[in-house]
């Protein structure tokens, strides 16, 4: 299909109001949160409802248009770059709140609500929706679907694929699905659901979402403690999850992180060379009993300080602090890398001194936030890109970085996702065998691999003969994929 | 039936796993009256990927089995020719507390795993009434079982993390990892997970786990209807309690909502008072003595474990948890009206509720299930048939109707199982 006819179908579909073909206004979505991978793509789209958006992907799919869906484009591994010569669909008009059903404690939201709407919609019921990445005020529920996002306390409530109950899907072909059971449990069949969330978009769109709320915990207590370095904060986060006890969330932050929040956002952090935030949440009993705990093992392990956030505002001024680090990081270096990987927990010392090594190797600096609960790392590698090649190096040690954690027993990416940036990476992790079973999967959902192609896997396939004379696929013209 | 491809003697089995290891199936291994040949117990993952290439070839059709407490579970299979038995294959690979992650190989037995867990005082958050009988990790992973302590730490596919499986080719693939917090690749172990055999073998799984609870207390509500039932089920989810279970137990003599509470001693202490506080409208509210609660709180489903009754059929209502009042209505209304007996139990809070029927004739038992089947299905939920003597499974499809993502599931079998070479028949559509 010609592009002018393309936008001719697609105008007639949405409106013109709803197609954004003008290079100069593409250019405003040529990546995501990701910003070192580039591509404009040939149009993009502004559906508004689950109709449109079968309608442009049965467009798609007719002419053999690659697509790629997009939420609010805060993603981290270019996961919505879009495709060259292929269709961006921006479902960001589509963010209203179906329904709210307390009683069975769920709401139905469409993909682009972004996430921190949904637990202000129910914070006056008493209730929450417990995934919280850092990005909740801008990154959307259907973006956190396609990522599998977590957040800080996923440690105790487990990530976005424990709290989605249910999706309307529209396949790469254009037909719609209903996975999950949705307000019931224990649909029959495969657990196509599970499956979907965190596949980063490459197997279908979620055009209505069923996610689970929770009640909101009877009690909250935070604390912030200080401790000499970040091996002694880690003996801290060991004594207190071999205690038995489930924190919240329990985040670590070494020197030159406190450093660069402290500058940036002023959260009243004690000068210390690692800082631990530790919140507890439940029952009111059990909270305070175990929030005792935590204090004697802070002091046990040698805690130089510990405050108490005393109530909800100095609560929020501990998590604005935690919140802001990567951001923070431009009050100490002109640019940084952020990385994601994860080890075992009780890896954790061995990596970060693996790092603190390498650090010293490249001779650059490396900042360390991280869910220490989960063992998830956010090193952040500070370099400055006036200076000829230290972008490159500063990718570099980040990429080693990730193979020690790999070495460790760890993974690749705890929330990131593998999008385009780590793709070349998953041979590392995963044998040929172990990849082309995971595209037995893409290609069952997308037999002509249309969805998001180029992400995840270094060696996309396509699926099977097709039938008739051979037409060379746009996405092997477009060198991203060979056949299978 | 065509054999002319199934070449396969005893002794090409045996050549695999050892003499002692593969042997003539006996009656008992026999699937919904479906018998199968042979069995094999294969020792390592590598054996059951050169079993799955021998079958594959050869076109036999196989049967993945842990300690087989699941066989009632599912259509009856089309044909079957080789049981392979994961039993062999009971270790604990690796297990560091301090990262509270533990893998194992598919065939240990869920309670031997608690045992060794135990001495750690840590748990897999997964009670399944079945592991009593001996029901293997692998097993609970591929029929998705579940016990009350979902209510707190969700179902199986919440806590595993990493699977290897064998594909009906012979392919030995793995995903995710031994990390709780992983997004690298696609999830295959929640894709196996209730997957019933269907797209290949587990060979071993990785889980989350968590501590062992110090404490725990089971408060009970006595009920004295099914409206009350509802709303006593919806005081305790509504609260900011965080109890582990939330039961339902109806029978003629019984009527009872069990609250288990779980956690430190002062914690549990004052969630009962409060979960006291909370049923005391609905009736008599009183603790249950251990001994008591062993037995009633949370309670066994109807129709499982070795002592059901081979004549009852058993069914799985998935409902919105909110609709628990039309559940016991629809259910006790069906029953009556065909003069049958029934009693049920239940996750209140989740939705699930577990009812078996006996007394009637087949005619009877099959119409209590399709119409709540009907019933149920068009409220978002499903009817599936847990257990049923043979008759009744041939005139009933145990899933009930898939919805309009069937094909997508014919699909992913299609890829992973292309010669349908894997319990053909028994899984949902007849997949």
């Amino acid at each position: 299909m010609e592009r002018e006819q393309l936008i001719g179908t697609m105008e007639s579909i949405l409106g013109t109001e709803g197609v954004v073909h003008e290079r100069e206004q593409l250019r405003s979505y040529e990546c995501d949160g990701l910003m070192n991978y580039r591509v404009i793509p040939d149009l993009v789209v502004l559906p508004e409802t689950a109709e449109h958006v079968q309608q442009i992907v049965r467009t798609c799919y007719e002419a053999g248009i690659p697509f790629v869906a997009r939420g609010s484009g805060t993603g981290l591994s270019g996961g919505a770059l879009p495709v060259e010569s292929g269709v961006l669909i921006v479902l960001s008009r589509m963010r209203k709140i179906l329904e709210v059903d307390i009683p069975n404690q769920r709401i139905v939201v469409e993909p682009g609500v972004v996430n921190i709407w949904v637990s202000q919609e129910v914070a006056d019921e008493g209730y929450y929706y417990a995934p919280d990445p850092a990005s909740q005020v801008v990154s959307s529920i259907g973006g956190n679907l396609a990522e599998n996002s977590g957040g800080v306390h996923c440690l105790k409530y487990g990530f976005t694929t424990n709290h989605v109950m249910g999706a309307e899907v529209v396949l790469a072909d254009g037909s719609v699905v209903h996975i999950g059971g949705g307000k019931a449990p224990d649909a029959p069949g495969y657990e196509l659901l599970g499956t979907f969330v965190g596949s980063e978009g490459t197997l279908g769109i979620a055009t209505k979402i069923t996610l689970r709320l929770l009640r909101t915990p009877e009690a909250v207590r935070t604390l912030l403690a200080a401790f000499k370095d970040t091996e002694e904060a880690g003996g801290a986060v060991s004594g207190i999850i071999g205690g038995g006890i489930v924190p919240a969330a329990i985040e670590m932050m070494d020197a030159l992180c406190i450093e660069a929040v402290e500058t940036a956002v002023h959260p009243g952090f004690p000068e210390a060379g690692a800082i631990l935030i530790v919140e507890l949440d439940g029952p009111e009993a059990e909270v305070a009993n175990q929030f005792d705990e935590v204090i004697k093992v802070c002091e046990e392990n040698n805690a130089s300080e510990i405050k108490v956030a005393e109530d909800d505002a100095e609560r929020a001024l501990f998590w604005k602090g935690r919140k802001a680090a990567f951001a923070a990081m431009g009050r100490i270096a002109n640019d940084y890398y952020v990385q994601d990987a994860v080890v075992p927990r009780t890896e954790l010392g061995a990596v970060l001194k693996r790092i603190s090594e390498l650090g010293e190797e490249y001779g650059m600096r490396v900042a360390n936030v991280f869910h220490a609960g989960d063992g998830n790392l956010h090193p952040l590698v500070l370099y400055n890109n006036d200076n000829p090649g230290e972008a490159e190096k500063a990718e570099e040690l980040a990429a080693d970085i990730v193979f020690a954690c790999l070495d460790h027993g760890g993974s690749l990416t705890g929330e990131h996702g593998i999008g385009v940036d780590k793709k070349k990476f998953m041979p590392k992790m995963f044998t040929d065998e172990d990849m082309a079973t995971m595209q037995l999967l893409r290609c069952a959902f997308d037999p002509h691999g249309l969805c998001n192609p180029g992400k995840i896997f270094p060696t996309p396939r396509l699926c099977g003969e097709r039938p008739g004379p051979f037409h060379m696929h746009p996405i092997q013209r477009a060198g991203l994929a060979e056949n299978f | 039936m065509d054999t002319s491809t199934k070449n396969v003697s005893l002794e090409d089995l045996q050549k695999i796993v050892g003499e002692e290891h593969a042997r003539e199936a006996a009656e008992e291994d026999a699937v919904d009256g479906v018998a199968p040949s042979f069995v094999a117990e294969p020792g390592s993952t590598e054996e059951i990927s050169e079993l799955m290439k021998l079958a594959g070839e050869q076109g036999l059709t196989a049967a993945p089995r842990g300690s087989g407490t699941k066989t009632p579970l599912g259509n009856p299979p089309r044909e079957l020719d080789l049981i392979l038995s994961t039993t062999r294959m009971n270790e604990v690979i690796e297990h560091t507390p301090g990262d509270q992650v533990v893998r194992v190989q598919a065939g240990l037995k869920l309670e031997d795993l608690q045992e060794q867990l135990a001495g750690a005082d840590q748990m897999l958050g997964i009670d399944p009434p079945e592991a009593r009988a001996g029901a293997t990790v692998g097993g609970i992973v591929a029929a998705n079982s579940s016990g009350p302590r979902r209510y707190s730490y969700g179902t199986i596919r919440d806590l595993i993390i990493g699977i290897t499986v064998v594909l009906p080719d012979g392919t030995v693939a793995k995903a995710g990892g031994k990390v709780v917090k992983n997004v690298a690749g696609y999830d295959l172990s929640k894709l196996f997970t209730g997957s019933l055999g269907t797209l290949g073998v587990i060979a071993t799984c990785n889980f989350r786990l968590h501590p062992r609870p110090e404490a725990a207390r089971t408060v009970a509500v006595e009920l004295d209807s099914t409206l009350s039932a509802g709303q006593a089920a919806q005081a305790i989810t509504g609260a900011q309690l965080v109890p582990s279970a939330l039961e339902l137990h109806w029978s003629e003599d019984q009527k009872l909502l069990t609250i288990l509470i779980e956690g430190i001693p002062p914690g549990v202490e004052a969630q009962a008072e409060t979960a006291s506080y909370l049923l005391k409208g609905f009736g008599e509210v009183r603790t249950l003595s251990d001994e008591e609660a062993e037995h009633l709180g949370p309670l066994d489903p109807p129709g499982s474990g070795a002592d059901g009754d081979d004549e009852e059929v058993a069914i799985k209502i998935a409902a919105p948890p909110a609709e628990l009042t039309g559940v016991l209505d629809s259910t006790l209304g069906a029953a009556e009206r065909r003069g049958v007996s029934p009693s049920i139990t239940g996750h209140a809070g989740i939705g699930v509720t577990y009812a078996a029927f006996s007394g009637g004739d087949e005619e009877a038992l099959v119409q209590v299930v399709e119409e709540l089947r009907e019933i149920w299905v068009r409220r978002g939920g499903s009817v599936v048939v847990r257990k049923a003597p043979l008759g009744v499974k041939q005139r009933l499809e145990a899933w009930g109707p898939a919805g309009d993502y069937l094909g997508l599931l014919r699909r992913v079998k299609d890829k992973f199982d292309p010669g349908g070479n894997l319990n053909p028949g028994r899984f949902v559509g007849g997949i």
